[in-house]
């Protein structure tokens, strides 16, 4: 299962970045054609993107473009660009129904056949944006097995909601309905940017609620945040252990073929072993929290 | 009563060669007046130390450059000295920056006529590249300074050497009064080898001045004198840590470099230069030390407010400090009883009789350029203008352990990992790692410490390979056009040449 807990957004117009930022190993590098981007330099981005999503050293990444909405003169064009130069992810911006989805799915699947890629090969995510996004969102998750991904964009939807960001309280009804709705249709879903990057704190702060609640990541906009994402993302050495001995008592009773077995007094059944199985898999990818 | 007392020599027959007694101020003729005895080093005005000082047309003065970019001593000495109508000089400082462009107007005019340094930048460094003078300047280390000096081809006719505080009697440093820039690593030297040695103070305060970097036995003449240098200049900002996500990169893999390359032991020792990655190194190495529960016996070199903070949390246990790269270092030098000033002769000389370069472990170097061999240039940018220093590099890269170079393998779009280098100041049989932001590659020379970083599961490749990458990434750079005339000439610490800059087309 593809490990999704950081995108790094990179602004598509800038070539030294495109170029080089692998090197900083997020889980999804996210090239931005869309908001990042000024009106005059949309196709000088979409050029560099298309030839950046074409180099091996991106081979071993997975790469997602965040196109301009297919309302807009550059969407199509964005689209165009990126399916043909093997982008892993389509990212579709302000999704406020499932239609949008499963119009953006049409155009991948001709420009797919057109340029002899395998179709379905394209994979899509869908951002979520607005608060008509937010009550549609089971419907978007749903509304195509390209989806491997509903994410929350957090700007957009607090103008919307004619609110404004603070302590999180103005993201809460959105974060539960986003994570209700992927996890429902059985993709990811990934939480807004924290965008002080100097705010350590705050950012874990953040991040320690949204993995709480159950996201399976978040959307960054400087490479100083993955370290400390994948850090907070991976579970204690204290997690670890129990874990073990949970597995290794499971085990154990399934060999002496006790149904339910215990372990320093404390009842183990399914969920337990099945959460400590997820724990020791966590620390597989993630190593252990420092 | 000198006579009464030569009465008593009259028909003992002297040993050839020596002489009678001639009275007590014979040879000590200051102890004559109160005056002399306690003021006779005093001058009144630079252009007075100058003229006491016995300099002539074609002499060598020397400066320390412990100011860096905030010095006022070196122009100000040259301008006087050009005002006085001196030719033909050869300026020896211990190096030059970019606050040194006025002596630009010093060559032409023929003031200056020879250059010895570590290093130079800006505008002198860009018309020197151009062909400015007639000689080529002769580039050298730290440590080869020091070497130059001893074995007789640089002489020292006058120091001119700028300190914060000084008495009348010459004892002299940096860590106390206005202007302090800490370690007198360069001056000490200089104090210790030139013919007559000049201090121009800030300040002067009652005798006896202690510590006394440089003596008053080593020193002739004293002159106070308006401003020596502006700390806040010796470097902008470098006790904050990095925010640059690639330098923090490299710095996070440097120091997994150090932790698994062999030498992460208790009683380790460290030199971690001053670069943005070297910095943030010292910050991720303190993480490392305290989850291993280890400690450094010493930190070594240019010494940055992040060393004096794992010394202070009790992770290095002796700091030896030969230049302060900041105001935190400076005022721990003053401060803190461990934390020790040292001569370049004790720190790097490759023929002195000690040099602690020979016992750091492992070592964070910078690099402009570094080649298939592991060459390193640290003196030319990729126009072929010079445009850094030498500094310790060859000293500590040829002495200690595991000497690893850090950088990012392309600047804006220059590579930084390329097929040959433009000019070589440290021979690539001494670099032992090379880490960039893409990947780590170890010298072949090396393999034992390939086969560890590799067992720890770091990202080791091959600098063919990096160098593939780099160029993958940029297209392989034109080469630069160089007139035939030379114009720096490289010297390795042992003084023998390594290689030559030529004028830039």
């Amino acid at each position: 299962m593809k490990l999704r807990r950081s995108m790094l957004f990179l602004p598509g117009a800038n070539a030294a970045m495109l170029s080089t930022a692998y090197v900083f190993k997020p889980d999804t590098i996210m090239f931005d054609l869309e908001d990042a981007v000024s009106l005059r330099e949309k196709d000088a981005a979409r050029i560099l993107v298309f030839h950046a999503l074409q180099m091996p050293v991106y081979r071993d990444i997975e790469t997602a473009v965040r196109i301009n909405p297919l309302s807009t003169p550059f969407g199509l064009k964005d689209l165009e660009a990126v399916v043909r130069a093997g982008v892993d992810v389509v990212r579709l911006p302000k999704t406020d129904t499932a239609d949008d989805v499963k119009a953006l799915e049409t155009e991948v699947e001709r420009i797919e056949r057109d340029c002899g890629r395998e179709v379905g090969s394209t994979k899509l995510m869908a951002a979520i944006e607005s608060a008509s996004g937010v009550v549609n969102a089971v419907a978007i998750a749903t509304a195509s097995k390209r989806l491997v991904g509903i994410a929350l964009a957090g700007f957009d939807y607090v103008m919307d909601m004619q609110t404004e960001r603070g302590d999180g309280a103005e993201l809460f009804y959105a974060r539960c309905a986003v994570l209700h709705a992927a996890r429902f249709a059985k993709i990811d879903a990934f939480d807004v940017v924290f965008s002080d990057v100097n705010d350590d704190e705050g950012f874990l702060k953040e991040v320690d609620l949204i993995r709480r609640l159950g996201f399976n990541g978040k959307s960054l906009i400087n490479p100083r945040q993955i370290d400390l994402l994948h850090n907070a993302f991976a579970p204690t050495q204290e997690e670890v252990d129990y874990s073990r001995r949970v597995v290794a008592a499971a085990e154990q009773g399934e060999r002496q073929g006790l149904g339910v077995v215990s372990l320093n007094g404390k009842m183990i059944d399914a969920p337990v072993i099945e959460h400590a199985r997820v724990v020791l898999r966590r620390a597989d990818a993630s190593g252990v929290r420092q | 009563m000198t006579a009464a007392i030569r009465e008593r020599l009259v028909g003992a027959p002297l040993p050839q060669g020596l002489e009678p007694f001639a009275g007590v101020t014979a040879h000590a003729p200051h102890l004559a007046t109160r005056e002399s005895k306690y003021g006779r080093k005093l001058c009144k005005s630079l252009e007075d130390a100058i003229r006491a000082s016995g300099l002539k047309n074609g002499m060598t003065i020397s400066f320390h450059h412990a100011f860096r970019e905030g010095d006022k001593t070196i122009n100000h000495v040259v301008d006087t000295l050009a005002a006085m109508g001196f030719r033909d000089l050869t300026l020896a400082p211990s190096s030059l920056l970019s606050c040194n462009a006025p002596l630009i107007e010093h060559i032409r005019s023929g003031v200056i006529r020879r250059i010895y340094t570590s290093g130079m930048r800006g505008k002198l460094a860009e018309a020197i590249s151009n062909g400015l003078m007639e000689e080529p300047i002769n580039v050298h280390s730290h440590g080869g300074r020091v070497h130059l000096i001893d074995s007789g081809e640089l002489t020292l006719d006058v120091a001119f050497l700028a300190v914060a505080t000084a008495d009348e009697f010459g004892n002299a440093n940096a860590i106390s009064g206005r202007s302090r820039c800490g370690s007198l690593g360069y001056a000490m030297v200089d104090a210790a080898r030139a013919r007559k040695v000049v201090l121009l103070t800030e300040e002067l305060v009652p005798f006896p001045n202690t510590p006394a970097s440089i003596r008053q036995d080593q020193v002739d003449l004293v002159v106070k004198v308006d401003q020596i240098g502006d700390p806040s200049k010796i470097s902008v900002g470098a006790a904050r840590i990095t925010s640059n996500p690639r330098e923090l990169l490299i710095a996070r893999l440097a120091a997994d470099v150090m932790e698994h390359a062999g030498w992460f032991e208790d009683g380790f020792s460290l030199q971690t230069g001053t670069g943005g990655s070297a910095t943030a190194t010292a910050r991720f190495i303190e993480h490392r030390m305290v989850k291993k529960g280890i400690k450094a016996a010493f930190a070594l070199g240019g010494i940055t407010g992040s060393i004096v903070d794992l010394h202070k949390k009790g992770l290095i246990g002796r700091i030896l400090d030969t230049q302060s790269f900041d105001a935190v270092a400076a005022r721990s030098l003053a401060e803190n009883p461990e934390h020790w000033e040292i001569s370049t002769n004790t720190y790097a000389n490759p023929t002195s009789k000690g040099a602690c370069s020979d016992r750091v472990d492992m070592v964070i170097l910078s690099a402009l350029e570094i080649d298939l061999g592991f060459n390193v240039n640290v003196i030319t940018g990729s126009d072929g203008v010079m445009r850094g220093a030498s500094g310790g590099h060859s000293d500590v890269a040829a002495g200690a352990n595991l000497p690893i170079v850090v950088g990012p393998l392309i600047r804006s779009r220059i590579p930084t990992v390329v097929e040959r280098c433009t000019t070589v100041v440290t021979p690539g049989e001494t670099i032992g790692v090379l880490v960039t932001d893409h990947g780590i590659a170890v010298n072949p020379n090396r393999p034992e410490v390939a086969d560890r970083l590799k067992a720890a599961g770091l990202p080791v490749t091959t600098i063919e390979d990096l160098y593939a990458r780099a160029i993958a990434l940029t297209g392989k750079p034109q080469p630069i056009e160089f007139l035939d005339k030379v114009v720096g000439i490289i010297r390795y610490r042992d003084g023998s040449v390594i290689d030559v800059v030529r004028q830039v087309k």
